[in-house]
């Protein structure tokens, strides 16, 4: 008798899309350590994310999820104190070696806050002011930017009548979906979203996850969520983060149903402590 | 009182609960309430009184002295119907120079304290500093220019004012700027930052927007404050009793000229004591509603 | 899940143990059917025979108020991992356990029909395989009760003993037909029960496998050892 570790019940099949580097690691982490003070919050951590996949982190408060995004991108940096060590390579440069030019990084690593934040200014330069900061482009060339990216984020249709109104004016759900829209403005690889729909109400909330799931023909993106089953419905693989380890990492669905870890079995099934 | 509907409570189990005494508490609490409420009542009737009283005086004395000369004419030997222009113009300038000398200064400093400086030894230090000059008696700051500026040079200067006010707007500038920037939320500074953006163009593109509303504020509240002083004025512009828009000569301004004016002996000079008293009060009147209406159209 | 600690949320506990406890009463219910048909059969019982047809009416019942209970689990705890996998598993097995009741029934319907006939031949063969499936049926139910794998695989493993005794009961109540053509027609029922406890069997088997999936999350995929060849059966009469 064998067993395989992949249901067949069609539960437990990878999506899979014909090109031909979805395998590759688009960052790859290897004993990735980080520090508040003295507190070790991440704790060597060796995890992939696959190229143009969406890679779901969940675990429970202060497992380092969010953490361990805000050290791909850089964040870290901000705060004196905070320190990573270790291996975060993408294209073959450690995202947290000294030599790495941050803002440059940044602009490849984009992120997306847990509270819509958008700028105070209009929708328009909301989306020009990334833009700004990494290319010099023409009017023309930057209206058609802000036009590509709203569209990009399913905003197009509710915003271009008011392109040059404060986008302190739209819903929450409308200014989440600007705070993506002005990240890939930037042509970014990676989009990073921390909790990105746990301010928003289920529609605006099921909105992002369509996005999310279109966006990923393009982008490679981690999503925080504390919502399992959000994580089960966006991403293709989710890690399982406990006390700042990576406990396990899997495709969703053997995650979700199957996983091997009793500790992943615990916290999915909402047995936790 | 509605507490004793609760008492049909009895059914949820649980450790039992003395309703006799949960009442009895209940009433005492209701009459210290209402002895602290009638004593807030009284002292907030006390202070409003003596505001009213002197808002009434000075309206009442200060409309007596108001006419149109006292916006053309100005000051004059007493007797020889005198205004106060050269004393409102003289204002209008010390204050607008102090304000334009002490907030852009105030502005980097709040900038540096809340941006660059947040828990550093230095920048405890000068918030400490700035603090201790925001309540400094004016007289002080009045001597440290006299010391500073009138004395080596050839004396007292419109210039040698505005520099006091502008040492008076500071540490306002400072305070609201550093407020009002350490408001904006992390989330917005990393939101910025994870662009790509380098942290100047965060501070001068986003957060100085994001703080706008209160920062004008701050400078509108500065000047409101400044255009009242009378203190450090007597140390550097002195007065003039002529019309003056030199800088480097001594120059008039309402508070100075107010103080001159209220102790002298004669009915007409204190009759446009009053009427200048009456115009900082409503143009102070006039900056703070500004203010607000400037905050309150920001949240 | 036993080994594991209790849930955040307790009463969602008590719903799994209630589902658990609907699936092995629903078991026991079956396994009472299944010894009825099989008294009916070989002490030619009608009494029996008719306790288990009106049995069936109450497995179905149970049936039904356990899929509306597990569709009500699915929406409103949205379970995960063995959860998700044990609640799906009373699901499928609520399904077997049914159509193994109802093979019962048939069973037992067609020994009244059978009572009428004498017997000129050897019972032998089918009271073996009734032994055998009634056996079978126990098991499955105990590891269902236990979550218990290895005897989940036993079953699983086992089941090709009971298709050879079919293919053996096969042909020999053709040959019976063949000698005397007065017993074709209580060898026709005979057939088609001996066929009833052959699908009895192979249900007993989907049981274990579903057993194993939502204890261990892994699926058993070899081919299962299938012995059943009566399909290709042929009985040549005597020249």
């Amino acid at each position: 008798m064998s067993v395989t570790t992949h249901p067949s019940h069609g539960l437990g099949a990878l999506k899979t899309s014909p090109t031909e580097d979805l395998n590759t690691a688009k960052i790859a982490m290897r004993g990735l350590d980080f520090f508040y003070g003295d507190n070790r919050a991440l704790k060597g951590i060796a995890l992939d994310f696959p190229n143009r996949q969406v890679t779901g982190l969940i675990g429970p408060s202060g497992c380092g999820k969010s953490t361990l995004l805000r050290v791909l991108n850089r964040m870290y940096d901000l705060y004196p104190g905070q320190r990573a060590t270790g291996e975060a390579m993408m294209d073959g440069i450690n995202l947290i070696g000294d030599d790495v030019d941050v803002n440059a990084l940044r602009a490849r690593v984009g992120m997306v806050f847990q509270k819509p934040t958008p700028f105070p200014m209009t929708i328009y330069d909301n989306i020009a002011f990334g833009v700004k900061l990494h290319e010099k482009l023409s009017k023309a060339a930057m209206d058609e930017r802000v036009e590509w990216c709203l569209t990009r984020s399913a905003l197009w249709g509710e915003a271009k009548d008011r392109l040059h109104t404060s986008a302190m004016g739209l819903s929450g759900g409308q200014q989440q979906r600007l705070c993506i829209a002005r990240t890939i403005a930037v042509r970014p690889e990676v989009i990073l979203l921390d909790e990105p729909t746990s301010a928003l109400d289920p529609i605006s909330t099921l909105k992002i996850e369509e996005l999310i799931d279109e966006l990923k023909s393009d982008f490679t993106i981690a999503i925080v969520t504390h919502n399992m089953q959000q994580a089960a419905r966006c991403a293709d693989q989710v890690a399982f983060f406990y006390l700042g380890e990576m406990v396990e990492c899997a495709p969703a669905a053997q995650l979700f149903t199957a996983p091997r870890e009793k500790r992943t079995q615990e916290y999915v099934t909402g047995r936790f402590g | 009182m509605s507490a004793t509907t609760l008492s049909a409570a009895g059914a949820i189990p649980g450790p039992a609960k003395d309703l006799r005494v949960s009442e009895a508490l209940g009433r005492s609490r209701h009459r210290r309430n209402m002895i602290v409420k009638a004593l807030c009542f009284a002292a907030t009737a006390i202070g409003l009184l003596f505001l009213a009283s002197i808002l009434a005086t000075l309206v009442w004395r200060g409309m007596a002295g108001l006419s149109l000369t006292v916006f053309t004419t100005s000051t004059l030997p007493p007797g020889s119907n005198g205004g106060l222009l050269n004393a409102i113009v003289g204002s209008l300038i010390q204050t607008l120079i102090g304000a334009a000398i002490g907030t852009p200064i105030g502005l980097m400093v709040g900038t540096y304290l809340a941006e660059y400086a947040r828990d550093s030894a230095l920048g405890n230090s000068v918030r400490f500093v700035s603090d201790v000059l925001l309540s400094a008696p004016s007289i002080l700051i009045g001597l440290f220019v006299y010391q500073l500026v009138v004395n080596p040079f050839n004396g007292f200067s419109a210039i040698a004012g505005c520099l006091a006010l502008a040492v008076i707007v500071i540490p306002i500038v400072v305070r609201t700027t550093e407020d009002m920037l350490r408001l904006i939320p992390a989330t917005l500074r990393e939101a910025v930052i994870g662009l790509g953006a380098p942290k100047w163009k965060m501070i001068t593109l986003v957060c100085y927007r994001a703080a706008r509303e209160g920062i004008m504020t701050g400078v509108l509240l500065a000047i409101a404050r400044v255009a009242g002083e009378t203190a450090p004025l007597l140390f550097t512009s002195l007065g003039n009793l002529n019309w003056s828009t030199d800088l480097t000569k001594p120059m008039a301004s309402l508070p100075v000229t107010i103080y001159q004016y209220a102790g002298s002996a004669f009915q007409d000079w204190i009759d446009l004591a009053w009427a200048g008293a009456l115009l900082i009060t409503l143009g102070v009147l006039a900056i703070n509603i500004i203010a607000r209406l400037v905050l309150r159209r920001g949240v | 899940m036993s080994d594991q600690p209790d849930h955040v949320v307790r009463s969602f506990d008590n719903e799994l143990k209630r589902l658990r406890a609907m699936i092995t009463e629903m078991g026991g219910m079956v396994e009472t059917q299944v010894s009825l048909a099989t008294q009916a059969i070989l002490q030619r019982d009608a009494a029996a025979a008719a306790r288990a047809v009106e049995d069936d009416v109450k497995v179905d019942a149970l049936e039904r108020d356990i899929e509306q209970f597990v569709i009500r689990l699915l929406a409103l705890r949205q379970p995960m991992a063995a959860d998700l996998r044990h609640i799906v598993a009373a699901l499928k097995m609520t399904g077997d356990l049914e159509r193994i009741g109802d093979y019962a029934a048939n069973v037992a319907k067609r020994s009244i029909v059978l009572a009428q006939y004498p017997m000129g031949y050897s019972f032998s063969g089918l009271a073996h395989m009734l032994q055998l499936v009634q056996a079978q049926l126990k098991a499955i139910i105990d590891a269902i009760g236990n979550n218990d794998t290895e005897q989940a695989i036993a079953v699983w493993k086992s089941d090709a003993r009971i298709d050879d005794v079919y293919n053996t009961v096969f042909r020999e109540l053709i040959t019976y037909m063949m000698e005397d053509p007065r017993n074709i027609t209580s060898c026709a029922h005979l057939l088609f029960i001996a066929k009833n406890l052959e699908r009895i069997g192979d249900h007993a088997t989907n049981i274990a496998e579903t057993i194993h999936y939502a204890v261990t999350g892994q699926v058993l995929t070899d081919a299962r050892p299938k012995s059943d060849n009566s399909a290709y059966a042929v009985v040549r009469p005597p020249e």
